[in-house]
């Protein structure tokens, strides 16, 4: 950056790469920047080729980016999660190894792998892409292929709506990843707290990035909320009560609410700074009455409950799994209803735990420490009862039983720390310290990450028609926990030993076996992640020997094993009529669950549009002509958006109508197909034998 | 389809079972944008109040040097009475009573909510020649935040009159043009609630 802003190309100049700064100052920060930024390129130029040669363009334009189907929509989410999850992991090891090697002298007070300022970059994207744009996408993703499954439901109450989240969440992740290319990211951390995040102390356009992308992607995840609770409230099947919808769906419902109310408080904390850094204004800045607290609170506001929304389908997927693989019925399903409404409502009370030093009075730190440990209550509800729901049941060892089991043993100390963490006078002595990094990635971690993973890994037949490989999926799990151990725990260790977060060089030497340790969790992980792709690739080798066409390879209960897999775009052949609970589950015990249906209709499906997609360019062409101050190209942006609304609105849209004769022809099909497989036992669920018809005389769920 | 499941309102017709239903649906849904928006204002109010003091003015120009009540007044009239208008367009639109009276309903609705907007801006004017811009204080800052974007809603809800008078011409009166006006009803009653809020708490609780 020279300073001066061109009109046509901003403040870009040939200058901002991390190619022209390794040529310029040549050592091993900027060679791992130059890498991680060749590493972006050969990526996306090997994805262009292999699009090219395979002839992919136009199946990936007509059958997934214009797709307003929410199942397809959820793979898309998902994959981009699984995207950014990658260079999350990448910049978690190399932070692990910088700080291996970040040793001080007194000669050379500095040492390490990256310079202090791009140690600040990785932890702030590390941050940033873990909680927006790889646990926020995995979540969302999760939801919007299981929830209308589950409920019954044809697809999402506003699909297209729908596609436009998606868009704005991709955009947001684009901006984020280009970053590593062009110019700078922030250097706030994840919170991005002014004033130091202010023009002032911040003059670059790293912090711009991080507002854009998260302004962006809120959006998207604002009207993602409001999507999921319009069709919980609207689309349920018939005789779905509220109270027979499984737990996926309550957990999801609380997620909407969440989203709806706290995404709000990110877009308001976040458009402050902007309209500081961009127009001059003083909400945070340390002169003329600006005041950073009102950033922190609001901030939190957000942040807080921000976490519930990522736990709590997790929760829903480990209530779905205890009890699918122990083959017993879920324990206390009204208690883990109230449990996660409670945790939904007590979470918006708790923000200020985040900033008990930051000048409260004792008796406000009191207050929300005290609603802190209360939150503790419903969760440990909730363990208790997927401790109960397992307890005498024929549990299989099947890699979500694997993540739930590492869960368990790791979620409950990672909680135990968050009670201690909630004292304000213990907190004023851990605060800002490697302790409450291992405290919190000890809940995200198991919590999050496992109950995801484990999610995929239970419902990945019904998005492809094949199982993932048990062996690689449990050697994955063994890899994600005993990375996540060896990773964080010396990480508590160090944080009472004094060590603060986010330093990027220390001069104690008793520090260092503990960073070694924290290293070799490092590898851990990235051996992990490997083994994660490697899962997905030996499965989608050996498709044929784990295809589970009859489309229930677990035995299930709840509706969305009733059908195909890979399940069709119409999901159900005719919307069922609700009777019990656990639908499926009482189908089976009835007799012959797999009884047709005499009639069929024609089905009506939205049409494919390209709306999403242009939508997400303009909200991608906007905040990096802001980014950059182009502000020729962020009118343009700016202005793409509502016209291509309008044009939109003008024009009639007919919906596809699929007729009722092909739908009865694949129904009929189907359940010709389900009547010729054998069931295939318990014992035979990880074998060949598994064909997703299972025995029901087995079911005991 | 039960008769108490119909939408009301909107004049769908006793056949379209399928039509209440996706209104309702839609309808729903904009409303619940619309809590989500409300939380967006609540933070704005919450903020406005937490720099209304000496420390957030930081000795720039205060309420009483910028705050003209009669303008405010004037503004408050057009933006009350374009809500009132709205239900000519509801009524319209209830008892099939033609195009054209719609659109003219739909015509007073904008110019009203432009009257507001003239008078808004020219009070913005004024307050930045009296050195009240947004960058003299936190306060400053936080009131034109605030009624700001209260009036960027009140643009937009014009600009979305004029679709949905485009709309009206080219696709007519359908079932989908009939939610629209019910969702841009509650819109431009929504803006008369916010403005309240701000009428009360943003000008007449400093001046008091």
């Amino acid at each position: 950056m020279t300073g001066r802003t061109s009109p046509i190309f901003g403040n870009l100049d040939w200058t901002v790469t991390p190619f022209t700064d390794v040529i310029q100052h040549p050592g091993s920060s900027t060679i791992v920047g130059a890498a991680a930024a060749s590493i972006l390129v050969l990526g996306g130029i090997a994805v262009l080729a292999l699009l090219s040669r395979k002839g992919w363009w136009g199946p990936l334009y007509r059958d997934w980016l214009t797709s307003p189907d929410a199942k397809k929509i959820g793979i898309m989410y998902i994959a981009l999660a699984l995207i950014m999850l990658a260079r999350g992991i990448i910049e978690g090891f190399v932070m692990r190894a910088h700080q291996a090697s970040a040793l001080g002298t007194l000669a050379q007070p500095e040492g390490g792998l990256v310079a202090p300022d791009h140690f600040a970059q990785l932890f702030s994207t590390h941050g940033t892409i873990m909680i927006f744009f790889v646990a926020m996408p995995l979540l969302i993703g999760l939801i919007n292929f299981v929830l209308p499954q589950q409920l019954g439901a044809r697809d999402m109450a506003f699909p297209v709506l729908n596609q436009v989240s998606l868009g704005l969440t991709a955009a947001g992740a684009a901006l984020v990843m280009i970053s590593l290319l062009v110019g700078d990211f922030g250097t706030g951390g994840w919170t991005m707290y002014p004033p130091y995040t202010g023009k002032i102390f911040s003059p670059g356009e790293g912090v711009d990035y991080w507002l854009w992308a998260i302004l962006i992607s809120g959006m998207g995840s604002t009207l993602t909320g409001m999507n999921f609770a319009v069709t919980i409230f609207k689309q349920r099947a018939p005789g779905m009560h509220l109270m027979r919808m499984p737990l996926f769906c309550w957990t999801s419902l609380c997620v909407a609410i969440m989203l709806i109310y706290a995404m709000p408080a990110l877009t308001v904390s976040s458009a402050m700074l902007a309209l500081d850094r961009y127009a001059g204004f003083h909400f945070f800045t340390n002169e003329a009455g600006g005041n950073m607290m009102n950033y922190a609170n609001i901030f939190w506001m957000f942040g807080h409950p921000e976490v519930y929304i990522l736990i709590l389908p997790a929760f829903g997927v480990f209530s779905e799994i205890s009890s699918t693989f122990s083959g017993k019925r879920l324990y206390g399903y009204t208690s883990l209803v109230i449990a996660s409404m409670c945790i939904a409502v007590v979470s918006f009370t708790v923000w200020l735990h985040h900033f008990f030093t930051m000048g409260q009075s004792a008796g406000v730190n009191i207050a929300f420490g005290i609603a802190t440990m209360v939150i503790g209550i419903p969760t440990g509800v909730k363990i208790y009862d997927w401790m109960a729901t397992m307890w005498r049941g024929r549990v299989r060892i099947t890699t979500p039983i694997v993540y739930l089991t590492g869960f368990f043993l790791l979620f409950v100390i990672g909680g135990l720390s968050g009670i201690i963490l909630a004292n304000p006078s213990i907190d004023y002595q851990v605060h800002n310290s490697t302790f409450l990094v291992a405290h919190f990635h000890n809940v995200i971690i198991p919590g999050v990450l496992y109950g995801m993973l484990a999610g995929i890994h239970y419902w990945f037949p019904k998005a492809f028609g094949f199982r993932l490989s048990e062996t690689w999926g449990r050697r994955t799990a063994y890899l994600f926990v005993g990375g996540f151990v060896f990773t964080f725990m010396p990480l508590y260790v160090l944080g009472l030993m004094g060590m603060p977060r986010r330093s990027p060089t220390f001069q104690n030497p008793d520090f260092l076996p503990w960073m070694y340790l924290a290293a070799f969790g490092g590898v851990l992980m990235l051996c992990a992640l490997a083994s994660l792709i490697w899962t997905f690739w030996t499965s989608y080798r050996h498709r044929a020997d784990l295809a589970v066409p009859g489309g229930d390879p677990w035995n299930g209960s709840t509706l969305e094993w009733s059908t195909p897999a890979p399940v069709p775009e119409w999901t159900f052949p005719c919307i069922p009529q609700v009777q019990a609970r656990h639908e499926w589950g009482e189908r089976k015990r009835a007799g012959d669950p797999w009884k047709g249906t005499a009639e069929y209709a024609d089905i009506e499906m939205p049409a494919n549009t390209a709306h999403g997609l242009l939508i997400a360019i303009a909200a991608f062409l906007l905040g990096f002509a802001m980014v950059w101050h182009i502000w020729w190209l962020a009118i343009i942006g700016f202005a793409a958006v509502p016209v291509l609304v309008v044009m939109r609105a003008i024009r009639v849209i007919e919906p596809r109508i699929i007729p009722a004769a092909e739908v009865a022809d694949v129904d009929r099909r189907f359940r010709q197909l389900v009547a010729s497989l054998p069931g295939a036992t318990r014992a035979d669920e990880e074998t060949r034998r598994n064909r997703g018809v299972p025995d029901i005389s087995e079911f005991a769920g | 389809m039960s008769e108490n499941r119909l939408y009301p309102g909107l004049n769908l017709g006793a056949t379209h079972g399928e039509a209440h239903e996706q209104a309702e649906t839609t309808v729903f849904g904009f409303w619940v944008f619309l809590m989500s928006d409300l939380i967006i204002f609540g933070i704005l109010f919450a903020s406005y109040a937490s720099y209304l003091d000496p420390m957030g003015m930081a000795g720039g120009p205060g309420p009483s040097d910028l705050f003209d009540i009669r303008s405010v007044a004037i503004q408050t009239a057009f933006l009350l009475i374009g809500g009132i208008a709205y239900a000519g367009v509801s009524l319209t639109l209830k008892y099939m009573q033609g195009r054209g009276k719609l659109i003219a309903w739909l015509i007073v609705c904008a110019l009203l909510g432009a009257g507001f907007l003239f008078f808004e801006v020219k009070d913005f004017i004024s307050a930045a020649g009296k050195g009240g811009t947004p960058q003299a204080s936190g306060w400053l800052s936080s009131y034109w935040m605030l009624v700001g974007l209260h009036g960027l809603h009140v643009l937009s809800g014009i600009l979305w009159i004029l679709a949905m008078i485009v709309q009206i011409a080219t696709r007519g009166v359908d079932d989908v043009v009939k939610v629209r006006l019910s969702m841009l009803g509650v819109f431009w009653h929504f803006l008369d609630l916010i403005w309240v809020g701000i009428f009360s708490f943003v000008f007449l609780v400093p001046l008091a």
